[in-house]
């Protein structure tokens, strides 16, 4: 799946689409491969706080589970709550499927665009 | 197989439980249920032959090799399980007065005494009821130490990356924020991000060594030395100590309290969800924070559990200690460290070390390579083993290796089913460039196949449906 232009990535394997104030956040066809099939999701709240580069979640696969690191720092103003019942659609459409959204604040994490976050992936392969 | 439920027929009894011998209480109707519970109705005879069944679908350390890293499933000899089922243990009960209790006293002194001597600490409890609890209590103790001094800005507790799960879930339970440092690239403490980690903030770090990867932290000595001069606590994860046990001491590497899972490095059967036993060890100046019971050693005692925990496994720790003694419990640690060395050897050229150097009780293949070749993961391995009688490593643990299979193959195991295991592995290894196919589907001959384990997650079934209840309920989760 091509990584799409139009985002920014962190090295934790999330992406975020950045409009004016707003951060939508999900993570990478990468992230859901190594992943496996994802079987729960922990959300965080509506009014929550995100802050760069600390967890505000985690998802579990039949392997493993993983923190959700914000990318952003903000209150976290949308939840995809659609994906409690049906985590696997992150797995199905990992830039569709959107995890949360946050109004930033402050500082962003270093954000990478697609061929830098491509690079990364070949380098853990 | 059918479920005890499914098995059933109305009707059908046996006489398992003796006859009562004291007169029926009358409970109030508002308590009675309005409906009989749905038990199962069965002879002796189906009731026997359902568990031999259920014995026959498992494996445990009795039925072959189980190579389960990082769980030290050993074999534990006969004599631990017939002290602990002596009547002077079973039939006691805590309240009873001292005069009866003597016996069982002297065990619990004792087995603290050699229990401090090979930990390197000055007292112990054995209220936790199994390690993440002795977790819990150990790091109450180093809460407590900095709360008693005034000294509640310490709220971090630093946990390197390859650490066991339960560290970090600790750390939080006991209120502290979790800090999470990488390891360096041979697996051990990476000091740089230790020493960017310290500060007047440290409460403490847990630690296990040797760490997850099956490495000794050659630099424990810094590394204590350095939380020490922050002013922070050392807390030693005993999950590894069947590597060191009579060989080198927690509290001489630094460590101020120490847990051990007594049902895994001192011979109680696990992995069947107990009961265990998280032996909580520490030095002198702890000492006044460690639980006990209120009951058994005076008022004012905060207690983690009741009494003086689960004292037949400390029967048996008891009993593996006097019956290796002083010699033979640094041998089993030897030699569980040169069996993990020997079967990493005869392995090695095939799948391949994450870490290629002499390890301790256990080693971890990574798989990353192979399964980029193949197609053929850790998994897949895992799966295939089952079918040559072999218990599966641990799995995809710890995080910091991809593809990772963790072997510990104990100090019981003799070197005719290390050789033979090794060449199981070899045979997967090669079976698995030509026919992948017949390895994604393992196992082939166990009782049960791959099951869906993603279905399994998402949609668990975990109770028995009546034949009423099937339609109705049941469909909902399909």
């Amino acid at each position: 799946m091509a990584t799409p232009n139009e985002l920014k990535y962190t090295s934790t394997h999330e992406w975020a689409k950045i409009e004016g104030n707003t951060a939508t956040i999900g993570i990478s066809d990468h992230a859901q491969q190594a992943l496996g099939d994802l079987v729960f999701i922990n959300l965080p709240q509506e009014g929550d706080e995100a802050v760069a580069g600390e967890a505000f979640g985690d998802l579990e696969s039949v392997k493993a589970v993983s923190d959700l690191i914000s990318p952003v720092s903000g209150t976290i103003c949308a939840v995809n709550e659609a994906l409690l019942d049906a985590p696997e659609m992150l797995n199905e459409d990992p830039y569709g499927a959107w995890i949360i959204k946050v109004e930033m604040s402050g500082e962003t994490e270093e954000l990478l665009d697609a061929a830098a976050y491509d690079a990364l992936c070949e380098q853990e392969g | 197989m059918k479920l005890i439920f499914e098995k059933s027929v109305p009707g059908r009894h046996c006489d398992l439980l003796g006859k009562c011998d004291v007169a029926a209480a009358e409970l109030p109707q508002k308590y009675l249920r309005a409906t009989p519970p749905e038990l199962p109705e069965l002879s002796e005879v189906d009731v026997s032959r359902h568990y031999t069944e259920l014995n026959q679908h498992v494996h445990g350390v009795n039925c072959g090799f189980y190579p389960l890293g990082s769980c030290t499933m050993k074999y534990n000899p006969r004599v631990d399980e017939e002290m602990a089922a002596l009547p002077g243990f079973t039939a006691v009960h805590p309240l009873a007065p001292e005069a009866h209790t003597r016996g069982c006293r002297a065990v619990l002194d004792t087995a603290a005494q050699y229990l401090c001597e090979i930990s390197g600490m000055d007292a112990m409890t054995f209220q936790p009821a199994a390690g993440a609890h002795g977790e819990f209590t150990g790091v109450l103790l180093i809460k407590q130490y900095h709360d008693a001094r005034g000294d509640t800005a310490r709220r971090k507790i630093i946990v390197p990356d390859s650490a066991h799960g339960t560290n970090p879930a600790t750390a939080a339970m006991c209120g502290f924020e979790v800090v999470n440092i990488p390891s360096a690239p041979d697996g051990c403490v990476d000091l740089d991000a230790l020493k960017a980690a310290l500060g007047e903030d440290t409460a403490g770090l847990m630690l296990t060594n040797p760490n997850t990867v099956g490495i000794f932290d050659e630099n424990i000595l810094e590394i204590t030395k350095l939380v020490h001069e922050a002013g922070g606590l050392c807390y030693y994860d005993g999950a590894n100590l069947n590597a060191v046990m009579g060989v080198v001491r927690p509290g001489d590497m630094g460590f101020d309290c120490i847990h051990m899972n007594l049902h895994k490095t001192f011979a109680t059967p696990h992995g069947g969800g107990g009961p265990g036993a998280g032996a909580v060890g520490c030095k002198e100046f702890l000492k006044p924070y460690l639980p006990a019971s209120a009951l058994m050693d005076g008022a004012g005692k905060k207690q983690v559990r009741a009494f003086a925990g689960n004292f037949l496994v400390v029967v048996r720790a008891l009993t593996y200690l006097m019956t290796l003694g002083c010699e033979g419990v640094p041998e089993a640690a030897k030699n569980a460290v040169l069996n993990a060395n020997y079967l990493m050897q005869r392995v090695k050229g095939t799948f391949e070390p994450a870490f290629d150097r002499i390890c301790m009780h256990e080693f971890v293949l990574d798989l990353s390579e192979y399964k980029k070749e193949t197609g053929v993961s850790a998994l897949d391995v895992a799966k295939s083993l089952i079918d040559y009688g072999m218990h599966p490593p641990t799995m995809y643990f710890p995080l910091i290796v991809h593809e990772a299979l963790m072997l510990e193959p104990t100090e019981t195991e003799s070197k005719q089913t290390l050789d033979w295991a090794a060449d199981v592995f070899r045979k997967l290894y090669a079976l698995g460039k030509t026919d992948s196919e017949t390895m994604h589907a393992a196992p082939h001959h166990a009782q049960i196949g791959r099951p869906d384990e993603v279905k399994a997650a998402r949609n668990p079934i975990v109770r028995w449906y009546n034949d009423s209840e099937t339609e109705t309920v049941r469909g909902a989760g399909n």
